[in-house]
């Protein structure tokens, strides 16, 4: 089956994200597909490359990073959702004047279009957050 | 499937201000007509406040985005549920909704009501019926 995830939540303060992380990993070893994970609300926080959560403790971002590069998964943010919240990639720090960016690059910007495609594409969308 | 017109349903549950919820599933929404799909939207729990009348965020500092479910029809989005419950427990009326209406092009462009009041079993009907459901 295909899925698009739908993620609400920013990491670390709800556990939104980890148990989508944890549904795509599952699902992946029975044999399905993620064809899209969407990161909307505060889900696009999921997104930074610069959090530095304690050595013990699970990296949520380097998680998502590492099982998109394994499984060639596209992991989509929001660009309204980022931009309002200061998350930006590299080249949209420069196309707004702004001296830093913070999304890994595991992660692209797009726009909410594709959580809509997602929609119309997968089998199944599954929300994830409040 | 990918040719296919699918349901899709934006269920709103949350009070307009003190989270981004409401303003952020009114942004995928106004996305979701560009798709051409069969779009409704369904306002339960504190959701109803979304849609009441007269609704003034001067005090609070807070964009006032109500206007924007007024146009809703113009974008062909008229299938607008409000749960009659979730309107009861909160001492709410139809009449403390805005009038918010389409046009009908199979109707000679008659302008009609697009909130539509459905009890809760009704609502579970509803969304059973679609292909895709996204709540906030």
């Amino acid at each position: 089956m295909k899925f698009t995830l739908l993620i609400n939540e920013g990491p670390y303060q709800h556990q939104a994200s980890d148990t989508a992380y944890q549904f795509a990993k599952a699902a992946i070893a029975r044999g399905h597909e993620i064809y899209r994970v969407f990161f909307y609300n505060d889900g696009v926080n999921n997104a930074t490359r610069l959090a530095i959560p304690p050595q013990d403790d699970r990296n949520i971002t380097e998680n998502w990073a590492a099982l998109a590069k394994e499984h060639d998964m596209d992991m989509v943010v929001c660009i309204a959702a980022a931009q309002r919240r200061g998350m930006l990639d590299a080249d949209e720090a420069e196309r707004q004047g702004k001296d830093a960016h913070n999304i890994h690059p595991a992660f692209r910007i797009s726009g909410l279009g594709q959580l809509v495609e997602g929609g119309i594409q997968s089998d199944r969308l599954l929300t994830f957050g409040d | 499937m990918s040719d296919d017109i699918k349901k899709f349903m934006f269920v709103n549950t949350k009070a307009p201000y003190g989270t981004v919820y409401a303003l952020e599933s009114l942004e995928v929404v106004l996305i979701s007509a560009a798709f051409d799909q069969d779009v409704s939207l369904a306002f339960c729990d504190d959701g109803v406040f979304q849609i009441t009348k007269n609704q003034n965020t001067e005090g609070s500092g807070m964009k006032n985005f109500s206007p924007a479910y007024k146009a809703l029809g113009d974008y062909d989005i008229n299938k607008l549920y409000v749960e009659k419950e979730s309107l009861e427990e909160r001492g709410l009326t139809l009449d403390n909704l805005m009038d918010l209406t389409y046009e009908d092009e199979d109707d000679d462009w008659a302008e009609k009501p697009s909130i539509k009041l459905v009890t809760r079993a009704e609502l579970a009907d509803l969304m059973d019926q679609q292909d895709v459901v996204i709540s906030s």
